[in-house]
């Protein structure tokens, strides 16, 4: 035999530094990570900004951002310090975004893949079921749901993550019917590799790319759900979360604005780092949909 | 008109920066008469295909690039035309007919329209004119009912009709020059000899050149008048078709023609002794197309209808057909992927078809495949070493032992052990084919099940692969039930063969026996339709590589 067949390509770089490479090289998603890491910075320190208590009375009521440098950014009508819910806050918005987020593609993932996997009568019903669910409106869904379990953290999370999982799960059914019929699928079941290892261990690492991606956009949903229940007053009322920040400052809008408008900018940011996040991981993951 | 139709000077093509080489092609010089067919010959990478996009100018730029040389076509220079001119030339003046007909066709217009089109655009011929244009373009591509085709969508004719209708496409303007870029590799053989023989027919009657582009010398032997050689975007060789096929020069050519496989089969040697390691009885596989909610009756298409052989231990079966016998569906109803209607499949004296879930795991290690694509038969995101572990895992050995033990296997292929730490997309195609041999070795089976292991290979690889498939099977006394639709290879490693057409066997023997005496018509059509049959490579095995 000659060497050509044996000669083997240079090594590549590991997997990890060619996707960093490739994340790093859109300067947006550079930005998106950077507020992300601001967020999470901020839920990490709320302990130290507010160590009692962010509900408790810092100061008069209604003062105004920068006028004083106990309450930087101001107090709200009960007096409560806008910072300390802000850092507070970013707390409850991440642990709801993960949570309803993990939540959401575990579901998601499940189904889509029994679905594709399977085929016949099993995709049959459990697309019936998803459909059932896409055609409520997710909101409408989410009030009732919301009505029907009470509004502790716990359950608005989890009705988050119930109003979410369909895009998931169809987005997941259609990488398994296409990954299902590919030879290495075949490979494996000929060497007797069982249906729950075909499923998990040889397609779904195939399919997930996709989905991991799409989860930012889950993540930014479900921020945005959560405080769209609480502006409506039907967020948890123990947890200074933005949400119930811009509600309780939607009373005072026409004179103290900035009640609301300060955490409704750490929102848009929020959701706009996920976003960003999203975009990166995309051109990360998939770096074929873009070159051409 | 004197002088070449298309002449290229010192053509070089520039490569983005990062990839394996500079130039895609470092000065490539050829010339095109009228009325001659030059082929331009290399395997995959060589830059054949490039070679097509620079004439037309349709490079994909700026990545890829034209860095230097010149490119005359009726003595002026195509690089120097204004885009609006080399549109005029382009479909008119040089037309091209693509590999696979079905994506360069537009499958929401009729065939008719799509040639009209082409009319339409670039005559001033009304409406009658071109439908009559259009029904003679037809019949001169040799279409039984023109008049029907006219009205057809692409997806309603056969390959080998739509190929015609590209060739009617290329040709309804009269072109000087017809740049086909493999246009019979995606056809079975028996059409490829009747597009061969059009295509030469055509030219005769048109007096155009024709740039063919190919990678099988076979094809070559069959049409080429003059024959230009690639090797990694060098020009290697140059001459008239004969010169170079019986008396190559370089040794890059007289290598493409040693991996050629010759039409001679192998010796006959006698398994009558040896037992029957595989038995298959009575296998019948109808597809019936599930109709949806509204849709009516379908026709159900049987493809593969009572299919009963025999596998003795060390011998080769091969199956032999064209697209559409079935042939591929018995290697799949065997290894019981697919699940067969009625018959028995017998391994080891047991019926892998009756078997539980659970047997069927267990029977699995005694039938192993290796898959026709090298680039989808491997998990992309698995190291080598755990792809060819993962079946002995699954049966009970013990991780460690099973991954040094596909170390071994490497080295048995004829691959670095380096290997194992590799994903599957850092290696060749031929060398993922090795792969998948010792993925399936590495049951220690009875029997391997190879569906057009090589189909996909450059030629040079192919005698590789084959080579080292007949090695192991000696060695380890494998039983090989292989499933090919060319002949060449059959013939080379087959010990008997089937011929299958429309799911049926039409006839089955010893392959020499059966290549040099076929009784069944469609056997002696197969083999009179194997390309270049004609022409014997030279023997060069003195310094082949």
């Amino acid at each position: 035999m000659t060497a050509a067949t044996t000669d083997l390509p240079r090594a590549e770089a590991p997997r990890a530094v060619t996707l960093w490479r490739r994340f790093a090289r859109n300067r947006a998603a550079l930005l998106g990570l950077f507020l992300f890491g601001l967020v999470v910075l901020m839920a990490l320190t709320a302990g130290l900004v507010e160590p009692v208590d962010p509900l408790r009375r810092a100061g008069d009521p209604l003062t105004r951002p920068f006028t004083d440098w106990a309450v930087p950014l101001g107090t709200d009508q009960l007096g409560r310090d806008i910072l300390a819910g802000l850092f507070h806050g970013a707390r409850i918005s991440l642990l709801v975004g993960v949570l309803a987020t993990l939540l959401s593609i575990g579901i998601g993932v499940l189904v889509g893949a029994l679905s594709g996997f399977f085929g016949g009568w099993v995709d049959d019903v459990l697309m019936r079921v998803t459909e059932a669910f896409q055609t409520i409106p997710n909101f409408v869904l989410l009030l009732s749901l919301v009505a029907i379990l009470g509004s502790s953290i716990e359950y608005i999370t989890l009705a988050i993550a119930i109003v979410s999982w369909t895009a998931p799960a169809r987005m997941v059914r259609a990488e398994f019917m296409s990954l299902r019929h590919r030879e290495f699928v075949d490979a494996a079941r000929n060497l007797g590799v069982s249906n729950a290892s075909l499923i998990f261990r040889e397609i779904l690492p195939n399919a997930l790319p996709p989905v991991i991606v799409y989860a930012s956009v889950i993540m930014a949903l479900s921020i945005l759900l959560e405080s769209a229940l609480a502006f409506l007053g039907l967020g948890d009322p123990n947890f200074a979360s933005w949400g119930n920040m811009i509600g309780q400052g939607r009373s005072v809008l026409r004179t103290d604005w900035y009640c609301a408008a300060i955490p409704g900018i750490a929102i848009l940011l929020t959701v706009l780092s996920f976003s960003l996040l999203g975009e990166g991981l995309n051109d990360a993951l998939n770096p074929r949909q873009k070159k051409t | 008109m004197t002088g070449p139709v298309l002449d290229i000077r010192g053509l070089r093509i520039a490569l983005p920066k990062g990839a394996d080489r500079p130039f895609a092609l470092a000065g490539l010089d050829l010339s095109v008469n009228a009325g001659e067919i030059v082929c331009l010959v290399g395997e995959s990478g060589s830059g054949k295909s490039l070679t097509a996009g620079a004439i037309m100018r349709l490079l994909p730029e700026p990545h890829v690039h034209v860095a230097g040389g010149a490119i005359l076509f009726e003595g002026r220079d195509l690089l120097a035309l204004p885009e609006r001119e080399m549109k005029a030339i382009r479909g008119d003046r040089i037309a091209q007919i693509f590999q696979e007909p079905m994506t360069a066709l537009n499958p929401q217009k009729t065939v008719g329209w799509q040639i009209d089109e082409v009319l339409r655009l670039h005559t001033r011929m009304d409406r009658k004119a071109r439908r009559a244009r259009v029904l003679e373009m037809l019949d001169l591509v040799h279409i039984p009912d023109p008049t029907s085709v006219h009205g057809a969508y692409p997806h309603q004719i056969s390959g080998g009709q739509r190929q015609r209708v590209m060739i009617a496409m290329s040709l309804c303007l009269s072109p000087r020059l017809v740049i086909a870029d493999e246009p019979t590799t995606a056809l079975d053989v028996t059409t490829q000899l009747q597009i061969l023989k059009l295509i030469r027919e055509l030219q005769q009657k048109e007096d155009a050149g024709i740039l063919f582009i190919t990678h099988d010398f076979g094809v070559v032997a069959e049409i080429a008048d003059r024959v230009v050689v690639l090797s990694q975007g060098e020009m290697v060789e140059h001459g008239p078709a004969a010169e170079v096929l019986n008396a190559p020069q370089h040794p890059y050519t007289r290598a493409l023609i040693t991996a050629i496989p010759a039409l001679i089969p192998p010796k006959p040697r006698n398994f009558q002794g040896a037992p029957v390691v595989l038995r298959a009885q009575g296998l019948t596989k109808t597809f019936a197309p599930r109709g949806g909610l509204l849709g009516g009756k379908r026709r159900t298409v049987k493809a593969v209808d009572n299919l009963s052989f025999d596998l003795h231990r060390g011998e080769t079966l091969g199956v032999v057909g064209e697209s559409g016998s079935g042939k591929t569906t018995v290697s799949r109803i065997v290894t019981r992927l697919l699940e067969a209607d009625t018959g028995a499949v017998e391994v080891n004296g047991k019926d892998l078809l009756a078997c539980s879930p659970r047997e069927l795991r267990e029977m699995r290690r005694h039938i192993q495949m290796v898959f026709q694509d090298p680039m989808a038969s491997l998990n992309p995101r698995k190291r080598v070493q755990d792809i060819i572990a993962q079946g002995p895992i699954v049966h009970g050995t013990d991780p460690a032992t099973a991954r040094a033990r596909a170390r071994d296997l490497l080295e048995l292929v004829e691959l670095s052990p380096a290997a194992a730490t590799r994903f599957p997309h850092e290696f060749s195609g031929g060398q993922r084919q090795r792969i998948g041999i010792a993925r399936a070795l590495a049951m220690e089976p009875k029997v391997i099940v190879a569906d057009e292991p090589v189909s996909a290979l450059d030629v040079s690889v192919q005698a590789q692969v084959l080579k080292l498939l007949a090695d192991l099977r000696d060695r380890l006394h494998l039983s090989l039930l292989f499933v090919t639709h060319d002949l060449r290879v059959a013939a080379q490693l087959c010990d008997r063969v089937i011929v299958m057409q429309k799911g049926e066997i039409v006839e089955s023997g010893v392959t020499a026996d059966l290549f040099a005496d076929p009784r069944h018509p469609y056997t002696q059509q197969l083999l009179a339709s194997i390309p270049g049959r004609g022409w014997t490579p030279p023997d060069l095995k003195t310094d082949a590589a």
